[in-house]
């Protein structure tokens, strides 16, 4: 195989792992604390609505990113509020977030541009462009490290470095900083937290706006940098794909980086070779698109050792029974 | 089944039962949702100019999920609406069953055929259009590789992918054509993400034009195609400017004036199982 074509696939394999990382690292947050929360594709599909709903309005990305963070973390308090504050089954919840979102975008959308829910097209300041590091050009002729500079680490948008980014802070978050040591804790064990005088109910409201904040970037990304505009149900299942590759990278930041790398790079290889061709037989593209879902079933049946969730995940804390 | 015998079956059904002759016509829209700037877009309007010039009011209905469309059908026909129009192939299935069930009533399908005396099957000659964008995109591509991106893998959208690839092969017999379909569910007549994907994925394999058919993943792929500089041509709809001009201006990289647009679907009306009649419209455009 072609070193330019590795770096192609890699480089799409980068893209399409963006939106996953972002919504794995939410759930992380949410999780950790015991919130478990299915409504990581509501969440992401309403912040890619919003921002590019303001950013087709204002003509400016950066203020339909702050929308879009905004609508996002409104879901997330309305899941808090019926999930931590009302001790509601935060499935249901989850769900009821999935579908308020799926609804209401297109109602808003419909409203708003009468494009049948989805938003004008985004062009020019509306839309994050690629960012060429210093020196991408230069280097290019540098052999082996050249093209994987410029190709692969330059040339994409603000939001994929800053997933990247955010998988050491959130280890330096939560295994070394006082709030994350909490944070852990009051999804292991809330009472003992509670016994040293800490608001579990305040802990859990903060990871769940934390994960808001995430799915939110996660959303702008999907409609304002990789497509441009918001369409009907654009999220297609990525919301569930993340929740997965958090199972997978058992609730732990740099593991979440490997495993949505692996479904980015899946996907990626199946749009790059659609058909591949082993000898005699040929493998067919179906396979190739049906191979996220098929890893997922085999990781998740615990191929990969026990994956074990934060113990008082799921449990709405009451403090006395 | 002729015109004059189901006119005389409908007729007969008038006068069976009265109540029938002030039934108002229903619109099924299929999951596409009405404004999906396609086919179902296509029907909405046409009934509200017929609504706008006759006074006549319709009754619509919008599907939500794969599960509803028995129900909805049946319900329509239970309360008397006719004709029933339901645009998409996928009620076809279910109408086979149904239709054999209210014998008075009068159905139009869109995209499939029904074999039932009822019935009014709308099909379409997409693979002559598509031959014709195949045609024009073998002469405009310099590198030879041109690309096809569907949305769900079925039938109707291999139907696109047969023509486009005959027009290629017709016009240049070296040229080597990119086949992508989205995925194989519903979703993907909704995934620009992966429509993005996709096209990036065929020009790097070396394709510059590239041909969607694939609802509103196609929306993606003309506008990954805008950024990255090469040609594209859509479907059904008339793509908005911004694909093609607001972005990196394909003129602006120096290829040329060449630039496909948009390609309406040449329409073929089929009644019954009799294959017959000619191209009602036909409309190109080729700017530049």
């Amino acid at each position: 195989m072609d070193f330019a074509i590795v770096l192609q696939v890699l480089d799409g394999a980068l893209r399409l792992m963006t939106p996953l990382l972002f919504a794995c690292l939410a759930g992380l947050y949410s999780e950790r604390a015991g919130i478990f929360d299915i409504g990581l594709e509501g969440k992401m599909l309403m912040a890619g609505f919003a921002a590019a709903a303001v950013a087709a309005v204002t003509g400016n990305v950066w203020l339909g990113l702050v929308a879009g963070i905004g609508a996002s973390v409104a879901l997330a308090l309305l899941h808090g509020l019926a999930s931590i504050t009302f001790r509601g089954n935060q499935l249901i919840s989850g769900v009821a977030v999935n579908f308020l979102a799926a609804g209401l975008t297109v109602l808003l959308g419909q409203r708003l541009f009468q494009l049948g829910g989805r938003t004008p097209s985004l062009g020019g300041e509306a839309r994050f462009g690629p960012v060429t590091l210093p020196f991408a050009e230069t280097l290019r002729d540098v052999p082996v490290l050249g093209p994987i500079y410029a190709e692969l680490i330059s040339g994409h948008t603000v939001l994929v470095y800053l997933a990247l980014a955010c998988v050491p802070l959130t280890w330096w978050v939560l295994f070394r900083t006082r709030f994350g040591l909490r944070l852990r804790a009051v999804g292991e064990n809330p009472a003992s937290v509670d016994t040293a005088g800490v608001s579990v109910t305040r802990l859990r409201y903060q990871a769940v706006i934390i994960c808001g904040i995430l799915c939110g970037l996660a959303g702008a990304y999907l409609s304002t940098a990789l497509a441009a505009g918001f369409v009907r149900d654009m999220t297609a299942g990525r919301g569930y794909i993340a929740l997965a590759a958090l199972i997978f990278a058992k609730w732990r930041p740099a593991h979440a980086l490997f495993a949505t790398f692996l479904f980015g790079l899946m996907e990626a290889i199946a749009n790059r070779f659609p058909n591949i061709d082993i000898g005699p037989i040929t493998v067919p593209s179906m396979f190739m698109n049906a191979l996220p879902y098929i890893l997922t079933v085999i990781i998740l049946a615990g191929f990969v050792g026990r994956a074990i969730p934060p113990r008082a995940g799921g449990e709405p804390y009451v403090k006395e029974r | 089944m002729s015109l004059t015998k189901s006119m005389l079956a409908g007729t007969a059904a008038l006068i069976a039962a009265p109540m029938m002759a002030f039934a108002d016509p229903a619109l099924i829209f299929d999951l596409g949702g009405k404004f999906d700037k396609s086919f179902n877009e296509a029907a909405y309007r046409g009934a509200e100019r017929w609504k706008a010039e006759t006074g006549g009011s319709y009754k619509e209905l919008e599907m939500q999920s794969e599960a509803q469309r028995e129900q909805a059908l049946r319900r329509l026909a239970e309360t008397g609406a006719n004709p029933i129009v339901m645009t998409g192939f996928a009620f076809g299935e279910v109408l086979t069953k149904l239709a054999g069930d209210y014998p008075e009533t009068k159905f139009v399908i869109i995209d499939t055929v029904v074999e039932a005396p009822n019935v009014q099957s709308v099909v379409f000659t997409e693979e002559q259009g598509s031959y014709v964008a195949g045609v024009m995109a073998a002469m405009a591509s310099q590198t030879g590789t041109v690309g096809f991106i569907g949305g769900m893998d079925i039938p109707l959208i291999h139907k696109f992918e047969c023509g486009y690839v005959q027009g290629v092969k017709a016009t240049r017999p070296d040229a080597r054509v990119i086949v992508n379909y989205t995925g194989t569910t519903p979703a993907a007549w909704n995934d620009p993400v992966k429509g993005g994907e996709l096209t990036r994925a065929q020009k790097s394999s070396g394709a510059d034009v590239i041909y969607a058919a694939a609802g509103g993943t196609g929306i993606g792929v003309l506008q990954a195609a805008a950024d990255e500089g090469i040609l594209s041509i859509g479907v059904d709809r008339q793509p908005e400017r911004a694909a093609s001009g607001q972005g990196p201006d394909l003129d602006g990289k120096g290829r040329g004036q060449c630039r496909l647009r948009s390609l309406y679907r040449r329409r073929r009306h089929r009644r019954g199982h009799a294959r017959h009649g000619s191209g009602r419209r036909r409309r190109q455009r080729f700017d530049g």
